[in-house]
């Protein structure tokens, strides 16, 4: 493989612009004026330079679920999308609650090679929230997961979660929390508000998530742990985070891109591309994590990416799945809702999409465009108009709620550890 | 658009007269008589009609309508028309001569579909045609018992008729 | 009229005119004959997802008295993983030669998503999704209301001046939905009497006012009295506490109907839970109107059926005036 590159005129964090010389896929030289002779050169002129984007929060698929994505798939949806790593979420078939699965999926991104894939482990046997899974064993397999959540489900046994905070401090990892009282959401189908008092849709109130979150952040204080907070989607939320935060409460919190742009009006329509969990909600609360997320509250963006086939999302609203793919347009929805208003610049970007979760997942090498780093380079060009469409969806599904929306950037070039994925706009199908 | 008149005020008043005088003579009196007017103007000219023959019988005559939007078999061919009144006179109409009073004829269809909306609500014992305007044409072996006038037309011609009580005033005129 | 899925988006002229027209289909019922060639040729076909007689044989004489062919099709079961899928049906349909899809479904929504789908050609009528809307019900109630307060002098008359208290678990009810956009779009004034726990928790857009007192609404002395079935289930989900406190708090018995003025009428879509909801001295009683819902429901839909297969079948933009 070919791991040498020179990478000419980005603007390093939006800001000035410089070379970046790459030797065996390591940041070797960052200046101007930078050549090395027989080596690739990338022009660069006009794009951003961010550090490859790291997903904190992916479903791959597979094992048990490819018709949906497979993790060769998942990982070139991400390459498109900019990112060098993902976190994929253990809610497979089998789940991910043994190192031996762990393993599997960890090999599986490595024979792939599009992105770092850094398996994420269940809290509970079959995310079921009744026994603790074998925490240790999967931290300790070469998988070296860190992160561990039942996402997709709640702990909801405040007993369960309190242990599961506890246990973990023995190799430093964080419980993510899918926040969700399931008493207060049973059959629940969209934020529970005035739209669906309209549509007739049951609701999902916003108490719902809150209520666990507050619940959480008390627990993790009690008992001296981290604590992570999945896919935050209210005001109320980002509230109670700020508040925990002040308090010195280490709690970490993540927002989709999805829930920076769109609210449950678009769901008046019954478009089952807009049912996801949580919900899509009001304006208000889109304001609201938008201003959390420019003022640190929130500490990054990471996609939920949940890939659906066509069947699962063509049908009347009630039985359709939840979820929404999210790799291909991440940093685009992120560049329209938080840079184009001027909310976040891109050194900001490059912190709540790389290096911010690389850190909360603990995962070395990522997050930092530097001399001696590995080189995963993310070059984005947000000056091209355009229309999000189905030749932006690299990965097996495309339930994605952008389609045909304006959604303008492009991600030019992904270079993960020296090795480009995206070469000019294309995704390189056979890996060099 | 050339517009001749080829009824004015008084010819159609004279025609009127006559139809009734025709009515009641083929009737032999007025025995068991019943106009029905189809919607809109044929119902105008049913209203008028019934006075006049009232006056030279000496007796009232019952005065109806029948609507036949839901019977037309060009339904399809037209953006979706609302129907019209159907009021049958106390007694109804088993037994009795229907007289259908109508302004126009033309292909024939709207008096089949009256046929028919008559056929759902009874059984008269005759049903006759009164007429204002007969422009020939017909698509339907249909003929009329009493016509105010023949005019002869061609398939591209309009036939308008305007009555006083709708329109403001009293005439037929055909438009090319 | 290119399809019929909610009252919400019903405009005033457009509910007038298919009121009207029920007025004359109503009229050709008492004729000897009351069988009209109208639709003869055209396909209807009832696709009910969930189970309901009443509804179904209401449609099905509808479309019978129009001369149009009625098909009966009854699927068990919606979800993907329980057998045909909605699109698979739909498609089915439409190889069929259907001209207009009557239906009922659990799932709120899955009329417009049939109808925007692209699955089908033929028109949409919503019967009923999910706790969504049920838009011939609001008519044929509307309807009622306007027959009994003006009798032969109904059309062209719309409800403006009149009061209308709806009773019961609107959180879950279609009914009250649709009625609540019919009613106020045609002028009357809207008061939903209902549980807290069984009205959404935000309401503040629509057009109507929430009381918890039955009797303070009664009071009042409205116009009309709209009882709405209470599902006994809806006790284990803790909406209420048990179906003796549902009555005696909500429930229309033979007191608070005498309480009423002479004039004002006792509604109930049906079917009734007697001695829950609505005591059987107020179903039974001349103010009742239960029955005539039921025959006036035949009208409306015939005239609803009328007026979206009769005239030319234009596509989405072109609106049959």
């Amino acid at each position: 493989m070919n791991r040498n590159l020179v990478i000419t005129g980005a603007q390093l964090l939006g800001g000035d612009s410089a070379d970046i010389a790459i030797e065996d896929g390591v940041i070797v030289e960052i200046g101007a004026g930078l050549t090395r002779s027989g080596v690739r050169v990338i022009d660069a002129a006009g794009l951003v330079a961010l550090p490859g984007l790291v997903d904190l929060h992916t479903h791959l698929r597979e094992p048990g679920f490819e018709a949906s994505e497979t993790v060769l798939t998942g990982t070139q949806a991400a390459a498109a999308g900019g990112f060098t790593a993902v976190f994929a979420m253990p809610n497979t078939q089998p789940v991910a609650d043994t190192a031996g699965v762990v393993e599997q999926e960890l090999a599986l991104g490595e024979a792939a090679g599009y992105a770092t894939v850094q398996p994420i482990g269940a809290v509970t046997v079959g995310q079921k929230g009744e026994r603790l899974a074998e925490l240790g064993a999967m931290a300790g397999s070469r998988a070296r997961v860190r992160v561990f959540s039942d996402d997709g489900f709640c702990v909801w046994d405040p007993l369960i979660m309190r242990r599961a905070l506890e246990y973990v401090k023995a190799f430093d990892g964080v419980i993510a929390q899918h926040a969700q009282d399931p008493r207060l959401t049973q059959g629940a189908q969209m934020n529970e508000g005035i739209v669906s008092a309209e549509l007739g849709l049951a609701g999902w109130p916003a108490v719902a998530e809150e209520s666990i979150i507050a619940r959480d952040v008390l627990l993790a204080e009690h008992v001296g742990s981290r604590l992570h907070v999945c896919h935050l989607s209210t005001a109320g939320s980002v509230d109670i985070i700020r508040w925990a935060k002040k308090r010195g409460i280490r709690v970490t919190a993540e927002v989709t891109p999805h829930h920076l742009l769109l609210t449950d009006e678009l769901v008046r329509d019954y478009d089952a591309r807009y049912k996801v969990n949580p919900p899509l909600r009001t304006a208000e609360d889109v304001t609201a994590v938008r201003e959390g997320l420019a003022d640190g509250t929130i500490d990054i963006v990471a996609t939920d990416h949940a890939p659906h086939p066509a069947e699962n999302k063509a049908c009347e609203w009630q039985v359709a799945a939840n979820g929404m793919v999210g790799l291909e347009s991440a940093l685009r929805v992120v560049h329209q809702s938080m840079v184009a208003t001027g909310m976040l610049d891109w050194a900001d970007v490059a912190r709540v999409m790389s290096s911010a979760p690389a850190g909360i997942g603990q995962l070395q090498g990522f997050g930092s465009l530097e001399v001696g780093a590995p080189a995963h380079v993310t070059l984005y060009d947000p000056s091209v108009p355009g229309v999000f469409t189905e030749t932006d969806l690299h990965g097996r599904s495309h339930n994605s709620p952008y389609l045909g929306r304006d959604l303008p950037g492009r991600v030019q070039w992904t270079i993960h550890g020296g090795v480009v994925t995206v070469d000019d706009g294309q995704l390189v199908q056979e890996l060099a | 658009m050339a517009a001749r008149t080829v009824l004015q005020e008084a010819d159609i008043a004279r025609a009127l007269t006559r139809i009734a005088h025709e009515i009641l003579e083929s009737n032999r009196g007025a025995e068991g008589l019943i106009l029905l007017g189809i919607p809109t103007r044929g119902v105008t000219l049913a209203d008028r009609l019934g006075p006049i023959i009232a006056g030279i019988a000496d007796t009232e005559i019952p005065v109806g309508s029948i609507d036949i939007t839901l019977y037309r078999d060009d339904l399809s061919k037209h953006p979706t028309r609302a129907p019209k009144r159907t009021e049958i006179p106390e007694g109804g109409i088993d037994g009795k001569t229907v007289v259908l009073v109508d302004d126009v004829l033309f292909s024939g269809r709207s008096i089949r579909a009256a046929l028919d909306a008559i056929q759902s609500i009874g059984r008269p014992s005759v049903v006759r045609l009164a007429i204002l305007v007969d422009r020939g044409h017909r698509e339907l072996p249909i003929r009329p018992d009493f016509v105010g006038k023949n005019i002869p037309s061609s398939r591209t011609e309009r036939v308008n008729v305007r009555l006083k009580e709708l329109d403001g005033a009293d005439e037929v005129t055909i438009e090319s | 009229m290119r399809h019929l899925l909610d009252t919400r988006s019903l405009e005033r002229d457009e509910a007038l005119r298919i009121l009207d027209v029920a007025e004359d289909m109503a009229e050709t019922q008492s004729r000897q004959i009351k069988k009209l060639p109208t639709l003869l040729g055209k396909t209807v076909v009832n696709l009910f997802f969930e189970d309901s007689t009443r509804t179904r044989i209401s449609f099905e004489a509808a479309a019978k008295r129009l001369s149009a062919d009625v098909i009966n099709f009854s699927a068990k079961g919606s979800s993907v993983s329980k057998g045909e899928s909605l699109k698979d049906t739909a498609q089915t349909l439409e190889a069929m030669g259907a001209d207009a899809v009557v239906v009922r479904h659990s799932a709120s929504g899955a009329p417009r998503t049939l109808a925007t789908s692209g699955w089908i050609s033929a028109g949409v009528v919503n019967a009923g999704d999910g706790t969504h809307e049920h838009p011939t019900q609001a008519l044929l109630d509307a309807f009622t209301i306007r027959k009994r307060r003006y009798g032969a002098d109904s059309r062209g008359r719309d409800l403006s001046g009149l009061r209308v208290v709806i009773v019961g678990d609107v959180l879950h009810s279609r009914v009250a939905r649709s009625n609540v956009w019919l009613l106020s779009t045609l002028g009357a004034d809207v008061t939903l009497v209902t549980p807290p726990t069984l009205v959404p928790q935000n309401v503040s857009q629509w057009p109507v006012r929430v009381l918890y007192d039955l009797d303070q609404a009664l009071a009042e002395g409205p116009d009309a009295v709209m009882m709405l079935r209470i599902q006994v289930e809806r006790m284990h989900a803790a909406f209420f506490p048990t179906e003796r406190e549902y009555s005696r708090l909500w429930g229309l018995d033979a007191l608070r109907a005498a309480t009423l003025p002479e004039s004002s009428i006792v509604m109930h879509p049906g079917p009734m839970n007697r001695g829950l909801e609505i005591s059987s001295e107020a179903a039974d009683s001349p103010r009742s109107t239960v029955l005539e819902q039921v025959t006036n429901g035949v009208s409306v839909r015939m005239a609803v059926l009328y007026l979206l297969l009769a005239g030319e079948r234009n596509d989405e933009r072109g609106e049959a005036k």
